[in-house]
């Protein structure tokens, strides 16, 4: 039987959870919000986790076909994408459940509680087949990763086209319900809901018009003509094999956990590893020749040094500010009303970086009002924001001993393109042209990478005793 | 495990070691009836057998100040001194002594600490030192200064010219002072005697923290050791009792040495030794025994520190001379640790991890003290290099407790433990690799 080794994140801002193989090879990731409480968080990432396994081993069942017909990639891409949709709709029925159950609690008066339920109930038909469009046809983007953040997207979205006294009462009901429906964890039942998926996608290929519009590309319509008559033809063939995959037992035989949430994992002492180490681990196992981690989480960040085989021989760390980590960025995205994902793209738009003095999340709050107030323009102070955020990474890093050859960047900010970019500039400008950086697009997860790898490697082994020896 | 766990378990020479503190203080109490002189001073560099020679009792501020600290009266003191208009910025020791001061000068016995005669500021390489006793000069208008101006190691060694400057500053202003003080003819040959005493515990102080070079090692060179150095960097120098106190510790060390004992820690003895550190920096006093127990619950045992070297380095071979007693004690000023220069830390530490086989080199690095925390991260990068062991880096404070941070410290040690229990479990798959 296949062994499996899981790794489990529990980062302040999200958790994340990273199946491997015996070769040290992600066959899946999960991942969450952590507003749940930690071992529900970690449990739904695990979950994820396993369900993205399942789809990683059919794209390696198929990967001969895969090869002689890309477009069976795409088909499952976008299973996994209408699967999640699926999700999606049963964790919203139990939203429906609580903003049903909150609107009956906080509204006495019968005829209030009536029309706030008529309200939620056009809200509800209003979003849902946006989303569901979204799910189809791969547009969610970056932006929309959590339940909560797709969901509060649309329903605010309904609410504003709605007249001014309904905001407050809407908004209390959501406010009150969200946090219900995001912590339960939901058993779903995988062969149904691929089912199900499969069968929506054999809808939406059906739906692809046959005939070429006078506003299309030719080479488009071509390629979406292919794909509708090639997703009949292998449809059977994927049907035998999902079959197979929904009937595979996952035999998770190490874990680790790691991150903020370790200590209160459900975890014998000897499968907690510490955040460093797991960092410094995963980007090792990633980027092999890697010595210099810089890891920006969402409350801390830290400047590792390993060494060849990856363990740390140095760490500095950042756990009493929160100017200089994700904290920080989401702070500003709430204080300038966009999405946490704008502001980099944003921020890439400055020309010009204002000059930030604040070293306190709190009181930048104020300062960028002072300087939107004096007539700075929003991308210049953004660029000003991130590129203060990567002089205090740099600190933290000369800290530790430098940057040495290679250089992998890590953590949940490592996302953001703006972070990147002052991020590189600095490090060139500091530590030479010669430094060789690394950015994974799995940054998120090399915490959970190195724990999982942990707990490959950590089986079995008990600690060398010293034995007694005189001077 | 029992109830009586919070209780210390208490060896002999601790029972020892506190009468001797107690009938000191006890001592200091009575001097306006006994009309003994009392000489504020500090632990670097002191001339405690000088000022003994003289009849006269030492008290040592910082002292006083880490026993506020253990004793949980740091908090509120600091406040006063605050109050007073001491920036949060100022060296705790200084704020916790003045504040003690303000609250009528209670020791750590409960009794009262007399007024000094003489300040003797005998070591000049922390400033601070200095800016301390322009203050207490302050509060007790009058006082005589003594002022000892200590040569730093800039460039690695004690040359003949910085002696005969000390013993200059000795015979000229040092000396005359006490003689005044006192009302006593400086005895030379009284202080010769009493420096045979020194060496003689300075022989057993350096065979005590040696014993941790054996695996297990029988003693804590920094938790324990701390109390270790008690006797020899304070009042009891050059005295009999310091002589018999080094003698029984000796003989309970070397016993637990033959029975393959580990450290004594709070909770009983240490069962087993999982890693081996040397450590740079003092340790935090408000929450010691917190502090404490996350390294002996990780099995962690300090074998070598820099620390239990503030008050004289004699395991690199000085020891009181008599037949050179100003000139010993001149050496003596400037040779303890703070007084060395980087280079010549950084060479102690990495021959400290090297002979006491340690797995990994840790700083505490502490808010309050800039003699000790200028240069660490420097230190601390040298020796990851030259030594290849994992380097840890904590930060903490002396007497503030506001500067101590459990959970931050706590994660960073836990991590710390990890990287070197990961290291060895790596470290023998890859061994068995090549095999």
């Amino acid at each position: 039987m296949n062994k499996y080794y899981l790794g489990v994140d529990l980062g302040s801002t999200t958790s994340k959870a990273v199946i491997i193989n015996e070769q040290d090879e992600i066959i899946g990731r999960g991942i969450t919000n952590t507003r749940a409480n930690y071992s529900v968080a970690a449990d739904i990432a695990k979950d994820e986790a396993i369900y993205n396994a399942r789809f990683s081993i059919l794209k390696k069942k198929l990967e001969a076909e895969i090869k002689s017909n890309p477009a069976y990639s795409k088909y499952i891409n976008d299973l996994e994408s209408v699967f999640q949709y699926e999700q999606f709709k049963i964790r919203l029925d139990k939203l429906g459940e609580e903003l049903l159950k909150t609107c009956y609690t906080f509204f006495k008066d019968a005829a209030v509680q009536e029309k706030m339920i008529q309200h939620l109930r056009n809200i509800r038909k209003a979003f849902k087949p946006v989303i569901k469009h979204e799910y189809l046809y791969n547009n969610l983007g970056a932006k929309n990763q959590f339940f909560r953040d797709i969901v509060s997207e649309k329903y605010n979205d309904e609410v504003n086209k709605l007249e001014m006294s309904l905001f407050e009462p809407l908004m209390t009901v959501w406010d009150k319900s969200i946090s219900p429906a995001e912590n339960q964890l939901i058993t779903f039942n995988f062969k149904e809901l691929v089912e199900k998926a499969m069968d929506e996608l054999r809808e939406k290929y059906k739906n692809i018009p046959d005939e070429v519009m006078e506003n299309t590309s030719v080479n488009f319509d071509a390629e979406l003509n292919l794909l509708k008559g090639n997703f009949e033809k292998v449809y059977e063939t994927l049907r035998v094999h999902i079959d197979e995959i929904a009937g595979l037992e996952f035999n998770i035989t190490n874990m680790t956990g790691t991150g903020y949430g370790r200590a209160l994992l459900p975890f014998p002492q000897e499968c907690i590893r510490s955040e460093i180490l797991c960092h410094a681990f995963g980007a090792h196992a990633v980027f092999p020749d890697t010595r210099t981690v810089l890891d920006i989480g969402g409350q801390d960040t830290k400047a590792i040094q390993v060494d060849r085989y990856g363990l740390v021989t140095s760490f500095q760390m950042n756990d009493r500010c929160a100017a200089g980590c994700g904290r920080y960025l989401g702070y500003i995205a709430d204080e300038m009303s966009i999405s946490l994902n704008e502001l980099g793209p944003m921020a890439l738009k400055a020309e010009k970086e204002v000059n930030i003095c604040s070293t306190c999340t709190v009181f930048a709050g104020a300062e960028l009002r002072e300087l939107t107030n004096l007539g700075e323009k929003r991308e210049d102070i953004l660029g000003g924001l991130h590129k203060a955020i990567i002089m205090r990474a740099m600190s933290l890093l000369a800290r530790s001993g430098g940057v040495f050859n290679e250089f992998t960047f890590t953590g949940g900010v490592a996302r953001n393109p703006a972070v990147i970019k002052y991020l590189s500039e600095l490090v060139k400008e500091n530590y030479g042209d010669q430094i060789k950086i690394n950015i994974h697009i799995d940054s998120i997860f090399m915490g959970a990478l190195g724990g999982a790898m942990f707990a490959r490697r950590n089986m079995n082994l008990s600690l060398p005793t010293g034995k007694a020896e005189t001077a | 495990m029992s109830n009586k766990a919070t209780e210390a378990i208490k060896e002999k020479s601790m029972v020892i070691q506190k009468d001797m503190l107690a009938n000191l203080f006890h001592e200091l109490s009575k001097t306006k009836e006994t009309g003994k002189k009392v000489v504020y001073t500090f632990v670097p560099g002191n001339l405690t057998e000088l000022i003994l020679s003289f009849d006269m009792l030492p008290v040592y501020p910082e002292i006083n100040a880490l026993q506020s600290g253990m004793r949980k009266k740091s908090a509120s003191y600091i406040r006063d001194a605050e109050k007073l208009g001491f920036s949060e910025d100022v060296c705790t020791y200084v704020k916790c002594d003045i504040g003690m001061m303000l609250n009528g000068n209670i020791g750590p016995t409960g009794e009262k600490l007399p007024a000094p005669d003489l300040l003797l500021l005998s070591y000049t390489g922390c400033f601070t030192f200095m800016k301390w006793f322009e203050n207490l000069e302050r509060l007790y208008p009058g006082v005589p200064v003594a002022m000892l101006h200590t040569p730093y190691q800039e460039d690695g060694n004690i040359t003949p010219e910085q002696v005969e400057y000390m013993v200059k500053q000795l015979k000229e202003d040092v000396i005359p002072k006490m003689e005044k003080v006192s009302g006593k003819r400086f005895d030379m040959e009284r202080l010769a005697k009493m420096m045979v005493n020194s060496a003689k515990a300075e022989d057993l102080l350096v065979k005590i923290l040696e014993t941790a070079k054996n695996k297990p090692s029988p003693i804590d060179a920094y938790f324990a050791g701390v109390y270790y150095i008690g006797p020899i960097f304070t009042a009891f120098r050059g005295t009999d009792e310091a002589v018999e106190y080094y003698k029984e510790l000796y003989a309970e060390v070397t016993e637990r040495l033959k029975q393959g004992l580990g450290p004594v820690t709070p909770e009983g003895e240490l069962k087993e030794e999982k890693f081996r550190l040397v450590v740079e920096g003092p340790p935090n006093w408000t929450n010691f025994r917190e502090f404490w127990k996350i390294f002996y619950d990780a099995g962690a045992v300090i074998v070598a520190s820099s620390y239990t070297k503030v008050g004289g380095v004699y395991d690199l071979g000085f020891r009181h001379n008599p037949e050179e007693p100003l000139e010993s004690l001149s050496k003596y000023c400037m040779g303890c640790y703070t007084n060395m220069n980087l280079p010549q830390r950084v060479k102690l530490l990495a021959d400290y991890v090297k002979e006491y086989k340690a797995d990994g080199f840790l700083i505490n690095s502490i808010k309050s003290c800039n003699s000790f925390s200028a240069g660490q991260l420097m230190i601390m990068r040298e020796i990851e290099q030259r030594m290849e062991v994992p380097v840890g880096f904590i930060e903490s404070d002396l007497v503030d407790p506001r500067y101590f941070s459990y959970a931050n410290i706590k994660n960073r040690l836990e991590s710390y433990f990890q990287m070197l229990e990961q290291r060895k479990i790596i470290m023998a798959q890859e061994a068995e690799k090549v095999m």
